[in-house]
């Protein structure tokens, strides 16, 4: 592959569009998208990311390069979505209020805007009691919704928070998350029509396990007009073994996991097959629920099985990759 | 005062009135304050909204209060100081992910707001606190935000968050304020930098 000249300056992004994202390209022209997590390595060496990289970038639109998830230490999310511009991947950077105010993170985004990454994905973030380093200073100086309406403002009106002016503003296209399954389960609708008013243009949802919950959830968000006005890509991941299951759903922040699917793991004789096939099932049937317009696959370091997945989900179709 | 609180949000549509009837009056006393001066108002006003807040809110000063556009459950309580809704680790039953023991400040919230008139607000986009002004006196600057009105100062640090949140900056002008603050607002909180270190403060600002 030829590296580009490094200082080239980003041409704008095509009509009707806020980037150059291959996710917005793909959501816009109505195709239904896929994207993928992947896990940051515990190392320097960029060998860890692009071999992580590797089997989701034929199968997925945008790679996410998660932001110290679940409040551990791992390679940050900006530098693993340099590594994968320069490799010629389309990143999803992930931006957690948790671990950095309004001056770092302001920074942040021009820096990586200008390293070519075109997608980013607004988070609140876990508590830092939950991760590896409890001891650590909370920071939360922005909330996901008011972090969104700041990105949009640095790219739109070109100006920082503080009224700086940027000559050359930031092509981005804006994410946001949701948890359709958790509570307040009443306002949840109302809370993703906010992240739509402060900038999102689309989300990407934690692990969904309930399919009667989610429907809900998306019937109401059809009711207020939502998805019509952001693309959603629900969240689908395979449980490990039922003991895993029970432990995530007791100990992870946000996850909501029905009695009836941890019972199908704990009477199947392979226990990871059924995993995986529980969550091609769930991704062909969020597929064809009203306003979803693509899928979000996580997997904790198990890149090859999303891919697999993914293939035998049939949600490929007949793309060419 | 975990119980009060719960009780204000469990009544937040009186709440609601009188919150506004306190407002309008410190409005309505504008002139006064400006012929005294709000220096020298700040500090006895400040303390009066800090001891009845504090019961009745678990208030925490942060000086741009937005009780009315949070079901009049105080974000500054949520463990995340969260402004604009619920975080997405709350626990079954509406209990706090970071504080197991403690309700959801923001699942309150807007149960809170479903009963009040104005409930609605709680929809805007409210920007994030500015930490300089904690500890100052929110119903101050609400007032001199209504009296003065447009006689704003127009730095851009503070037209920019307005312009940014401009819903946020019709409900509740407080978080977004461009009136010019009091001295002592910030007689806490500022720390005078050295003589160089303000030139390149300076510098900075194009
Ligand atoms: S659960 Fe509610 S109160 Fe607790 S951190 Fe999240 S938003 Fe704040």
């Amino acid at each position: 592959m030829t590296q580009p000249d490094p200082a080239t300056t980003y041409a704008p992004p095509p009509e009707g569009h806020v980037s150059h994202s291959r996710l917005e390209r793909v959501l816009r022209s109505g195709r239904f998208a896929i994207t993928a997590e992947l896990n940051p390595p515990d190392s320097a060496d960029p060998a860890d990311v692009y071999e992580a990289a590797q089997p989701l970038s034929e199968v997925v639109d945008a790679i996410n390069a998660t932001d110290a998830s679940g409040a551990n230490c791992h390679m940050s999310s900006i530098g693993i979505s340099a590594l994968l511009t320069r490799a010629g991947y389309s990143p999803v950077y992930q931006i957690s209020c948790r671990d950095r105010n309004r001056i770092a993170i302001q920074g942040d985004v021009l820096g990586a805007a200008a390293m070519g990454v075109s997608n980013v994905l607004c988070l609140t973030g876990d508590g830092v009691g939950v991760g590896d380093q409890p001891g650590a200073k909370p920071v939360f100086d922005f909330d996901s919704i008011s972090l969104l309406r700041t990105i949009r403002t640095m790219r739109d009106e070109k100006v920082f928070l503080s009224g700086r002016k940027i000559t050359n503003p930031p092509q981005l296209f804006l994410g946001a998350a949701e948890n359709p399954c958790i509570e307040p389960h009443d306002w949840r609708p109302d809370r993703l029509a906010k992240k739509i008013k402060a900038g999102a243009e689309f989300i990407q949802t934690n692990y969904i396990y309930d399919i009667p919950l989610f429907e809900k959830f998306m019937a109401r968000v059809r009711d207020l007009g939502l998805d019509k006005q952001v693309y959603i890509l629900p969240g689908v991941g395979p449980l490990a073994s039922a003991r895993a299951a029970r432990w995530m759903r007791s100990n992870v922040p946000g996850i909501h996991i029905p009695d009836d699917v941890i019972k199908r793991m704990e009477g199947a004789e392979k226990p990871g097959a059924e995993g995986k096939k529980i969550c091609i099932e769930l991704i062909q049937q969020i597929r064809e629920i009203a306003g979803v317009s693509g899928v979000h696959v996580m997997a904790y370091r198990k890149e090859h099985q999303v891919s697999e997945i993914i293939h035998e989900s049939g949600i490929l179709g007949t793309r060419i990759k | 005062m975990y119980r009060l609180r719960l009780f204000a949000i469990r009544h937040s549509r009186a709440f609601e009135w009188i919150y506004r009837r306190v407002e309008q009056t410190l409005v309505a006393m504008d002139p006064l304050f400006a012929r005294i001066g709000y220096e020298r108002v700040e500090r006895p006003v400040a303390l009066v909204e800090k001891a009845v807040k504090t019961v009745l809110f678990d208030c925490k000063m942060c000086g741009q209060c937005v009780l009315s556009s949070t079901g009049m459950s105080c974000p500054m309580n949520c463990p995340k100081q969260l402004r604009n809704g619920p975080c997405g680790g709350v626990r079954p039953g509406a209990y706090c992910e970071v504080k197991p023991e403690m309700k959801c400040v923001w699942a309150l919230a807007w149960d809170g707001a479903s009963r009040m008139k104005n409930g609605s607000q709680i929809t805007e986009v409210l920007p994030p606190v500015e930490r300089n002004l904690e500890g100052s006196s929110s119903w101050l600057r609400v007032s001199r935000e209504k009296a003065v009105h447009l006689r704003e100062a127009r730095e851009a640090r503070r037209t920019t968050i307005a312009m940014a949140f401009s819903g946020a900056r019709k409900v509740e002008p407080s978080t977004a304020p461009l009136v010019e603050e009091p001295e002592a607002a910030h007689r806490d909180v500022t720390i005078d930098p050295p003589a160089g270190a303000k030139a390149d403060v300076k510098g900075d600002k194009t």
